[in-house]
């Protein structure tokens, strides 16, 4: 198809075609084009089908305020459902579909709808399908999904990319129209650091729909000319396809650039979009104004739209959506209109005027006083049928209908921060009012000055006074006071609609009203008015002037509902940035890492981390076959695991051991040098926060180790234990947790593994190095390194560090020495097995809820001395007669299964929560028991010994008699990890 | 001489580098650190100490002081990050503890930290992608922490000022190596 409605002029590059497809049927339209300029450049008006009554619609505007002309864009992964056809710029390979209609929009099947439009009025839902209950979710809800609602997501995952990005400026101006401009310029000559953002891929705002006069040049002109000399400054960021959608706090603004948005894809590498995060010390809001429709009788064809979009699609785009149209208002910027189509060439039947005394034309005919009454044509408007001032009725033939009932001032982000703004009954508008968010201030027909002159100066004034400068001098141009009146709906009319989006017609208002949903927020949920993707910014105030009108109230009395972020819709993408798949968060690698990865280790997430899980050799095909054998190699001579994640804090000063008395639970004043001692930390609330140990390098100096969980917490509160609860005492903390890489060596032939790395002058023999010993040593022949004999495993064991970049080197080297010992490298399931066998808690027990008391560490507490949660550890409900004690449980039947998370019953008697005795928190098979084992969390548990329970599991609905026993499954005496 | 060998923060045997377009990323593994606190009631011997350290010039708020052998930058209240080369300086924490005595708690920070160098005529940009430090009003001379893809970094812009030098937690260093060359992709 050929494109018939092109008009003369416009700023579309004519020499440069573009070929897409709407619909399955290919076109062509310019570069410079929109979408749905593009369509009616090709006689298209028809673009989509309503939300409820599958009515027929075409574009309300040319920006994205737009309610109707709602398209899914390309195909595939990429097809993006409820874009604006008015803001989606052309590109070559463009693919848009028509939403909500089947099987075609020219007929769709659920236009049936319309028909029984008496039936499906405002909460008709409601009313509707209230029984029987159940039906609503299972039922009814997906039925009505399907008949009403907007596009369908692709259900495949985005293949492009999003960033986020972080700018900062003295002046954000948001909008590029005559006043963003004028600021941009003032604050842009002054040195300033200017950030001026405009939603569309051209900036100019409403200059670029405009033929008149800016000083001795054509709009157009100017804004070409001003352009160049912003961009000419290094100070201007000049953002366009970049929406402002939020006004955050600490005057920090959320904007979408649209990066590549305009090609078929983004090139690699590139991302679609970016997430801007603009820090502002002042913004000047410069977001103009949207005109404002007018309700009359079947006002929603397609070809009926605003005035002013109307005229941007002819002097913008040189694409009138019809060869004859009419224009029908209540102000002087319909006639505006009018002259600027007629100029080029496009027939105009009439102005109709609602006012007796607007201007008349010698070009075409003015109505003065009339007004429409009702239109017609099936899948576009044909005709319109027109009441005279004398109450006679004509029908004028015409394609399309523009309607200007005035201008609204755009007011979102003034009140993003619960600003409400006020009335001005001189524009028949709401203006600013109340708080705005801190930094901004409002130029230009935002802030009601709808004049262009007055949109120039008031842009130049506000970046000046925004930022203590001199204003930029400000072109002579159109100064003409707006003269606009409250002219909302045509008397008598039946179904006119208010909301295009949301099929909410004035009707629907007033059974709002009449069925006692009056509250301005009720009558938003009630009718659907203001909803979805432009959140009612053309339909809103026309909603709010019928209930004020029905109550007998002024519009301010009846208010406004709260205008939140985003300004329009933000693509979930966007929010998410890069952070998305095993980019999610950062991952941290432990030294040994490399190495592991290469020996085929299998690795668990434990918080940000990797760590191996276990290592699989050959012929190994069950996970328990590797932990089974690292477990039992372990114990028999040697293993060896990195354990570089448990935190590690440095501790200095004077009153290092001072400070660390009050952090554990349990005496560490008197800890000699060379010495380590398990540790016990309570929160403030008597509850087990964190154990680990405490290792005293120096009278000065301490090496604390925590949880790999609580690593950052354990820190964090110490930090405010020095800063907050202990300032004057001389004590300095930092993080060496990265700093160096730390490998338990455990197993009866640790020490003998490590004699051949540790250089020879440092003796680790049981009399010299004994159990808890720690040093500075070095290995290798000369390199720095730390030795700690501590054991979590329960055999003889050490733990050496030695700086990360060498850790990889000395977990080969361990490997290569042990080899004449069997030495296995163990993971996280082997740990874990060992500890239970050991009985040591760890992050299943210390779990929150749990106390010393119940850990059976009670008499750890030091009542000699005043540390943290010792007081409200000794509380009458913590140390109950009945407490939970830490104890182990085991099979009677070798083959059954420990479940974690299981509850303990009584041998007999009910099975409910108020029989409950406790729980298990932690199970494995044990290779040294023979069976699975448990740590539980049992009433009383220490003296019940030997007792036979019930393990009960509703969830895997298992039940299981198990024996209590000691929670120190291997060599209770601790004889192994003294040797 | 020890025999073990060391590889870097990315796990490479030599430092990776990167360059796409007009910037730059290259892998540091020669820094030494160590983080200099100073003991309660010793601030102003342990400022005096780092002073004759850099030439009578102590890092101040949100300030690094670049010289050869040592520089350093502030980290907190009383309390710096100083730095050296590693082949000179291995034993940097050990020298500050010679020369700082009671003064100053020291803590070897070398291995704590991965080490990445920006530089190029799209370093700001590319900042701009990564962090929320106001990169184009950010100085020669200026240190700053702030998070880079959540990971608690700090950036340090150097001479010349197309250079900007990013710490961050070493066990993390693929991550944030990944974040910073995606950004140098979507920018370039």
């Amino acid at each position: 198809m050929t494109q018939v409605n092109r008009v003369k002029g416009g700023q579309i590059d004519r020499n440069t075609p573009l070929k897409f497809k709407f619909d399955g049927k290919s076109y062509t339209g310019q570069a410079g084009d929109t979408l749905a300029s593009a369509l009616l450049a090709n006689g298209v008006r028809l673009m989509g089908r309503s939300f409820k009554y599958h009515r027929p619609r075409g574009p309300l505007s040319a920006g994205s305020e737009e309610p109707n002309a709602i398209v899914t864009l390309r195909d595939g992964a990429r097809a993006e459902p409820n874009t604006r056809a008015t803001t989606a710029e052309l590109f070559d390979g463009l693919i848009a579909r028509s939403q909500n209609c089947w099987p075609s929009v020219k007929f769709d099947a659920l236009a049936v709808n319309d028909a029984a439009s008496d039936f499906l009025a405002a909460g008709f839902y409601y009313k509707t399908f209230m029984w029987p209950a159940p039906f609503w979710e299972k039922v009814y809800e997906p039925i009505i999904r399907k008949a009403a609602g907007l596009g369908a997501l692709s259900m495949q995952e985005d293949p492009d990319e999003y960033d986020k990005g972080f700018r900062h400026c003295d002046l954000l101006i948001v909008g590029a129209g005559p006043s963003g401009l004028m600021a941009a310029l003032t604050a842009g000559r002054a040195g300033k650091e200017v950030i001026l953002a405009d939603e569309d891929f051209a900036m100019g705002g409403r200059l670029l729909s405009e033929q008149m006069q800016i000083g001795a040049k054509s709009a157009l002109d100017w804004t070409t000319q001003t352009i160049a000399e912003l961009s000419s400054f290094p100070n201007v960021r000049m953002m366009n396809r970049t929406t402002v959608m939020g006004a955050f706090d600490h005057g920090i603004y959320g904007a979408v650039e649209r990066v590549s948005d305009h090609l078929l894809e983004p090139a690699a590498g590139k991302p679609r979009q970016i997430l801007w995060r603009i820090y502002a010390t002042k913004t000047l809001l410069c977001a103009g104004a949207i005109e404002r429709p007018i309700a009359f009788e079947n006002n929603d064809r397609p070809g009926i739209m605003l005035a002013s979009a109307m005229r941007s699609y002819v002097n913008r785009w040189a694409a009138t959506p019809a060869q004859r149209v009419a224009i029908f208002t209540s102000c002087d910027d319909g006639h505006r209109t009018a002259a600027d189509l007629h100029a080029k060439g496009v027939k105009v039947a009439a102005v109709i005027d609602t006012r007796a005394d607007g201007p008349m034309s010698m070009d075409y005919e003015v109505l003065a006083g009339a007004q429409v009454i009702n239109t017609k044509g099936r899948l576009g408007l044909t005709f319109v049928d027109v009441q005279l001032s004398d109450g006679s009725e004509r029908t004028l033939e015409c394609g399309a209908l523009g309607v200007s009932g005035g201008w609204n001032p755009n007011l979102h982000l003034t009140c993003h921060q619960r600003g409400r703004p006020t009335w001005d009954g001189g524009l028949s508008a709401f203006v600013l009012g109340g708080t705005l968010p801190p930094g901004m201030t409002v130029a230009g027909a935002a802030s009601g000055d709808l004049s262009t002159h007055g949109a120039l100066q008031s842009g130049a004034h506000g970046a000046a006074e925004a930022l203590g400068i001199k204003a930029a001098d400000t072109p002579a141009a159109d100064d003409t006071p707006a003269k606009q009146s409250a002219f909302w709906y045509v008397e008598g009319c039946k179904r006119a609609w208010l909301d295009q989006q949301n099929d909410v017609t004035v009707k629907d208002v007033k059974l709002a009203h009449q069925e006692g949903f009056r509250s301005v927020e009720h009558l938003k949920r009630y009718t659907t008015l203001g909803m979805a993707t432009d959140q009612g910014k053309t339909s809103n105030l026309g909603g709010l002037a019928i209930m004020a009108e029905i109550a007998g109230k002024g519009i301010p009395d009846v208010g406004t509902t709260i205008f939140r972020p985003p300004y329009t819709p933000v693509s979930i993408g966007a929010l998410a940035g890069r952070m998305r798949g095993m980019e999610f968060h950062p991952t941290r690698l432990t030294p040994s890492h490399f190495w592991a990865k290469e020996r085929g280790a299998v690795f668990v997430e434990v918080g940000n981390w990797l760590r191996a899980q276990w290592f699989p050799i050959e012929g190994e095909t069950h996970w328990r076959q590797s932990v089974d054998r690292e477990v039992k190699a372990t114990r028999a001579s040697v293993g060896v695991c990195d354990c570089t994640t448990l935190g590690k804090i440095d501790v200095q000063g004077a009153d290092a051991a001072t400070f660390l008395n009050k952090v554990y639970c349990n005496p560490f004043a008197k800890v000699a040098v060379g010495k380590t001692r398990y540790g016990l930390m309570l929160r403030e609330d008597g509850i087990a926060m964190d154990d680990g140990t405490a290792a005293r390098l120096a009278e000065d100096h301490f090496v604390v180790t925590t949880t790999t969980a609580k690593a950052g917490p354990v820190y964090q509160h110490m930090e405010f234990v020095r800063q907050c609860l202990m300032p004057d005492a001389d004590v300095q903390l930092i993080s060496t947790t990265e700093a160096w890489a730390q490998y338990a060596v455990a197993g009866p032939n640790s020490r003998a593994l490590l004699q051949k790395i540790v250089d020879p002058e440092f003796d680790i023999s049981n009399e010299a190095f004994e159990f808890m010993a720690c040093a500075n040593i070095t290995v290798c022949g000369g390199l720095r390194a730390r030795l700690f004999r501590i054991s979590f495993s329960g055999e003889l064991a050490f733990e050496i560090a030695v700086p990360s970049r060498y850790g990889d080197s000395l977990m080969r080297k361990l490997m290569d020495e042990g080899e004449e010992f069997g030495v296995v490298p163990y993971g996280t399931e082997a740990l874990g097995v060992m500890r239970i066998e050991k009985g040591h808690a760890a992050g299943n027990e210390l779990n929150g809820t749990t106390t010393a008391n119940n850990l059976g560490m009670g008499r750890m507490v030091s009542k000699k001395k005043d540390s943290i949660g010792t007081v409200l550890s000794e509380r009458a409900g913590l140390n109950e007669d009945d407490a939970l004690k830490l104890v182990g449980v085991k099979p009677l039947a070798s083959e059954d299964k420990i479940t974690a998370g299981g509850h303990l019953m009584a041998a007999n008697g009910p099975v409910d929560a108020v029989h409950d005795q406790g729980y298990v928190t932690s199970a494995a098979y044990s290779p040294e028991v023979g069976s699975m084992i448990g740590l539980a969390m049992i009433k009383s548990g220490d003296a019940r010994m030997g007792e036979q329970m019930r393990l009960v599991s509703p969830v895997t609905d298992s039940e299981v008699v198990v024996e209590v026993t000691s929670a120190h499954f291997v060599d209770p005496e601790g004889g192994r990890q003294r040797a | 001489m020890h025999d073990l060998t060391d590889i870097t923060a990315l796990g490479g045997q030599s430092p990776r580098v990167d360059t796409i377009g007009e910037v730059m990323l290259r892998e540091n593994d020669g820094l030494a650190l160590a983080s200099v606190q100073a003991r309660l009631g010793h601030e102003t011997a342990c400022r005096e100490h780092l002073a004759n350290l850099l030439d009578g010039r102590v890092p101040e708020i949100g300030k690094v002081v670049l010289r050869d052998p040592e520089a350093a930058f502030w980290t907190g209240p009383d309390q710096w990050m100083v730095g050296a080369p590693y082949a000179t300086h291995e034993d940097l924490a050990a020298q500050l503890k010679a020369r700082f005595g009671a003064s100053a708690s020291i803590t070897e920070q070398s291995d704590a930290w991965a080490c990445f160098d920006l530089q190029g005529a799209k370093m700001e940009p590319v900042m701009e992608l990564l962090c929320s430090i106001n990169i184009r009003a950010m100085q020669t001379g200026d240190a700053q922490r702030t998070s880079i893809h959540h990971l608690g970094c700090f950036v340090i812009r150097r001479d010349p000022n197309d250079w900007v030098r990013i710490l961050g937690p070493r066990a993390s260093a693929g991550s944030l190596h990944h974040a910073i060359v995606t950004a140098m992709q979507s920018v370039v």
